[in-house]
């Protein structure tokens, strides 16, 4: 708590904007938003949900990195971008939501940042605190989040996918110590020790309880399917069943789990789902990631531990710690 | 989810959305994101500063513009060829009425208290289109499926009604802030600059007579303001205390408070020295204590010191810059200067009480019952809505779940659905079980039983009240004047005394016609109430807690991929209690989050609690 540069005061424009969630997160919180540098890589009806809720809580700048030229497919489920083609025609992604967040509130700096995100260099990343992640390939999610390891600034990763009816959130804090308020007790400084991208999705599958949820295994039968194939995420159909269910059969045979705990049905949900985003389940992935980033930057509440999911089908919002954090 | 038949259904839906505020702005989007075409949308509220930071459809511009009408044209935007009809009106109003609600295929709820849910309620049941509510503090949230037979109805659990306090622990004991916050602002804010026919509690007699005054608080039209403040001040933090110290059975069980006067606060200051900073005052600029003062920080708690310069500040502020308004002011937490007035009085009282002091940000927050809201938390509860809203509009209702947005995993759950409950047997709204009045026939009047607790309670707008088939009261428009004058004359007669005497045993009808609500009310006679706990002198009850059954959907079970044995919704169900005991969690959880600001929240988790009505409020202030 406290830390450097918090001794500022906010201005009476600010405590006014934000008072109600001060009365949540507290003034420490606060000072400590508006100092934040966040990147986007990947913008879609997902990730803006997220950068609506932190423009909104007021963090430092925002940056947007998504060189993809507006189609008709990226207005479904993105209300920051009109529907006319003279206002989006021939321009990023980036661009065009960069235009739109910044009216949300004047106090943060939305930029677009140009560039590619499997380049991304470690000096780039060192202008960042948090980094999310979002439709890029596994490889260059294992990238970005390897070299964001490697900075001897602490730098948050997140990924995060929305397949339509469900999603999937990954959080990799490194080093996380931060202050946990349980209900009736005092505060306490607690520690976190995260594992890296590549660690939590090599997880043998027989050392997991037998409750983890099925969506993790399906997410990496997934993965492994469309990394083979060099594809994108969500660049599948249905069409694709055969070779996924080859590829689950692979995977189960060899680190022993029963193909029963990987659904088919859950699988072509997957595969039908394609890039698809249900507007839903944007708004309660964007939500949650929103919330997570700013327990992460504030340092205070339990954050998520490692990975997030949500499913229309049962409703449930489940974490998953993979690998399991040994018990005291 | 997004299957062939859902997006029918989503297409040809006709939806009611109650509340464009936290979560209805994150509610409209989604739903026209989700391909909903005909949205109406009622709202009587204007924006404000302080809902930029999670209304996002709103800007800095729209501040003072009606929210439905704003929320509609930005939605627009980007979704411009589906309807979206706004009203900028209170959803009580008599146009929508039970014919209005039955044109809806759902009803969704994003609404900030609870008189105007169970309103929506009660129309809902009446029109028997299904209701989707929810709710928000800070990261907790829930959403609720209320559907006529099927489910439980929003008011077959009772909900905590607004806490009110005993009048002597306000104007003798007080053992909290949150008593001193209330005195500062029922009494003697009213005191200074409300209604002067209104009755008020404070003592305004000073002790020698010396004073010509009958009334203290009276400010001659030659007397100096310094020299007025500081009599309020002797008066009120002194004389007061002094008055209240001599009555010695008081005080045999309890620390004796301080009397405070301003020659011991501010002894260096002579009485011209305050005034002179106020002059550099900018003129366009809403007067402020602080802002004269150089106090910059909201979140500091002031000394005694410096509380007394603040009230006496304060104090001067109303008279010179704020004049006209004296005597028409009601407490308004948007209201900076009245905000000061309220924290610096109750401060200086909390010392005299040997009770923390607060800082201005906290102290607005218990003056104001302020809510923690932030946008993450609205944006996720919008989106549970709208799924349930498109399982209600496939009658999936085996499938229906009310979801709870936690701040704590409990098994690792985050989002934690659980089935719906079977309609309460016993609920006077959604069944017809009579309920019991203890209440002294002898002295109440039918006026206080109707203010009380057909009003306040029970929830009614227009009632009407039969006793056998003798009508006694009626509310509303259209009626005769010789109908109106007698209703009027009943109103200050005694329960006893009344054309169809009530007395023990004596069943009421009461009814509201707007919301096509009836009960019955059970009279029982009785002379004794204990003015601490029952201080509005008669109790309602035989509104049972509810035998707990859940909808079975067949085996209970969740749909997909849950099918693990112990699945945790799956205990949910195997446990009657738990619905209770997880809002046991969530209150608990609320109360400890308050504890580092003050004692905010003295209300449930999805309502904001105020004294009074906000509408009226609102009302009163732009007349």
């Amino acid at each position: 708590m406290g830390g450097a540069g918090a001794e500022e005061e906010l201005t009476a424009q600010e405590t006014a904007l934000y008072d109600r969630q001060i009365r949540v997160w507290g003034v420490d919180a606060q000072k400590r938003l508006s100092k934040a540098h966040v990147l986007v890589c990947g913008v879609n009806g997902t990730t803006i949900e997220f950068c609506k809720n932190i423009v909104l809580a007021g963090v430092g700048s925002l940056s947007l990195m998504d060189d993809h030229i507006v189609t008709q497919d990226d207005l479904n489920a993105n209300f920051l971008i009109p529907p006319d083609e003279s206002i989006y025609g021939g321009r990023s992604r980036a661009e065009v939501c960069c235009e739109s967040l910044k009216d949300f509130n004047p106090m943060v700096r939305v930029a677009v940042a140009k560039g590619d995100p499997s380049l991304i260099d470690g000096e780039f990343l060192d202008r960042f605190d948090i980094i999310v992640v979002s439709c890029r390939p596994l490889k260059t999610k294992l990238f970005i989040n390897d070299n964001c390891r490697k900075r001897s600034k602490h730098i948050a990763f997140y990924s995060i996918e929305c397949k339509d009816s469900c999603g999937e959130i990954f959080a990799d804090l490194q080093n996380h110590s931060y202050v946990q308020k349980m209900p009736g007790k005092e505060p306490e400084q607690q520690e976190l020790t995260y594992p890296s991208l590549q660690e939590a999705i090599s997880v043998p599958w027989k050392s997991l309880p037998k409750k983890t949820t099925k969506l993790y295994f399906a997410m990496r039968v997934l993965e492994s399917f469309e990394s083979s194939e060099g594809r994108n995420p969500g660049e599948t159909s249905l069409s694709d069943l055969p070779a996924v269910l080859a590829r689950r059969k692979e995977m189960c045979d060899r680190m022993s789990l029963n193909e029963s705990q990987i659904p088919t049905v859950l699988l072509e949900r997957l595969l039908a789902a394609g890039k698809k985003e249900h507007p839903p389940v944007c708004a309660i992935l964007g939500g949650i990631l929103g919330q997570e980033v700013i327990k992460s930057i504030s340092c205070k509440g339990d954050p998520m531990k490692n990975f997030f999911y949500f499913d229309t089908a049962d409703g449930k919002g489940v974490m998953e710690d993979v690998p399991p954090t040994p018990a005291d | 989810m997004a299957s062939a038949a859902s997006e029918e259904a989503v297409k040809a839906a006709k939806v009611l959305m109650v509340g464009a505020g936290g979560i209805g702005c994150e509610l409209l989007k989604t739903l026209a994101l989700t391909g909903f075409s005909d949205i109406h949308l009622i709202d009587l509220d204007t924006i404000e500063v302080s809902n930029l930071n999670r209304q996002f459809l709103f800007r800095k511009s729209h501040v003072g513009q009606s929210k439905a009408h704003v929320a509609r044209d930005a939605v627009l935007k980007f979704r411009p060829k589906i309807n979206i009809s706004s009203y900028h009106a209170n959803v009580k109003d008599a146009q929508f009425n039970v014919d209005f609600f039955k044109q809806f295929n759902v009803v969704l709820n994003g609404l900030d208290n609870l008189d105007a849910r169970r309103h929506v309620n009660r129309l809902c049941l009446a029109a028997e289109v299904p209701l989707v509510e929810s709710g928000t503090t800070g990261f907790l949230g829930q959403v609720t499926v209320h559907v006529k037979g099927k489910t439980e109805c929003y008011e077959c659990q009772p909900k905590p009604v607004p806490k009110s306090y005993p009048v002597c622990t306000i104007t003798s004991t007080p053992s909290k802030f949150v008593h001193c916050i209330v005195w500062a602002k029922d009494l003697l804010f009213a005191k200074l600059f409300g209604d002067k026919n209104q009755d008020n509690d404070l003592n305004v007699h000073s002790k020698d007579g010396s004073s010509s005054k009958s009334d203290v608080f009276e400010r001659d039209v030659d007397e100096d303001l310094d020299q007025y403040a500081r009599r309020i001040y002797d008066h009120v933090f002194g004389y007061n205390i002094e008055v209240a110290l001599d009555n010695e059975e008081t005080w045999k069980n309890r620390r004796r408070p301080t009397p405070v006067y301003i020659r011991d606060t501010l002894p260096e200051e002579t009485v011209q020295q305050n005034g002179t900073s106020r002059e550099c005052n900018n003129g366009h600029e809403e007067p402020s204590a602080m802002a004269s003062l150089g106090f910059r920080n909201p979140q500091e708690i002031w000394t005694l010191a410096d509380n007394s310069r603040v009230f006496l500040e304060t104090l001067k502020l109303f008279f010179e810059k704020r004049q006209k308004e004296i005597g028409n002011l009601i407490f308004d937490k948007d209201d900076q200067l009245a905000v000061e007035l309220v924290t610096s009085a109750a401060n200086i009282r909390a010392h005299s009480f040997g009770i923390p002091l607060h800082s201005l940000f906290e102290a607005k927050g218990v003056a104001g019952n302020i809510v923690h809201a932030v946008a993450t938390t609205n944006a996720m509860i919008a989106g549970l809505i709208v799924i349930e809203a498109v399982k209600v509009l496939q009658g999936d209702y085996k499938n229906y779940r009310m979801t709870y947005c936690l701040e704590h995993a409990k098994r690792k759950m985050l989002l934690m659905p659980v089935e719906p409950f079977e309609p309460n047997e016993s609920c006077y709204v959604c069944s017809e079980t009579p309920l019991l009045l203890d209440v002294n026939t002898k002295t109440t009047k039918l006026r206080e039983v109707i203010d009380k607790i057909i009003k306040s309670k029970l929830g009614m707008n227009l009632p009407l009240v039969m006793i056998g088939s003798t009508l006694v009261f009626e509310d509303g428009d259209g009626l005769e004047e010789d109908e109106a004058a007698n209703y009027a004359l009943n109103l200050e007669k005694v329960l006893a005394e009344l054309p169809a005497p009530v007395i023990n045993g004596t069943k009421l009808t009461v009814e509201d016609f707007q919301q096509e609500l009836s009960c019955s009310i059970n009279i029982k006679h009785r002379e004794e109430f204990d003015e601490e706990k029952e201080p509005d002198g008669m109790v309602l009850s035989g509104w049972s807690a509810p035998v707990e059954k859940q909808v079975t959907s067949n085996g209970g079970k969740l749909a997909a991929s849950s099918s693990s044995a112990h699945d945790t919704v799956g205990d949910a169900s195997a446990n009657p209690g738990t619905k209770r005991k997880l809002d046991e969690v969530l209150e608990s959880k609320e109360n400890c989050d308050a504890s580092s600001s003050a004692q905010v929240i003295e209300d449930d988790d999805d309502t904001i609690m105020l004294d009074e009505d906000p509408t009226l409020l609102k009302k009163k202030r732009s007349q």
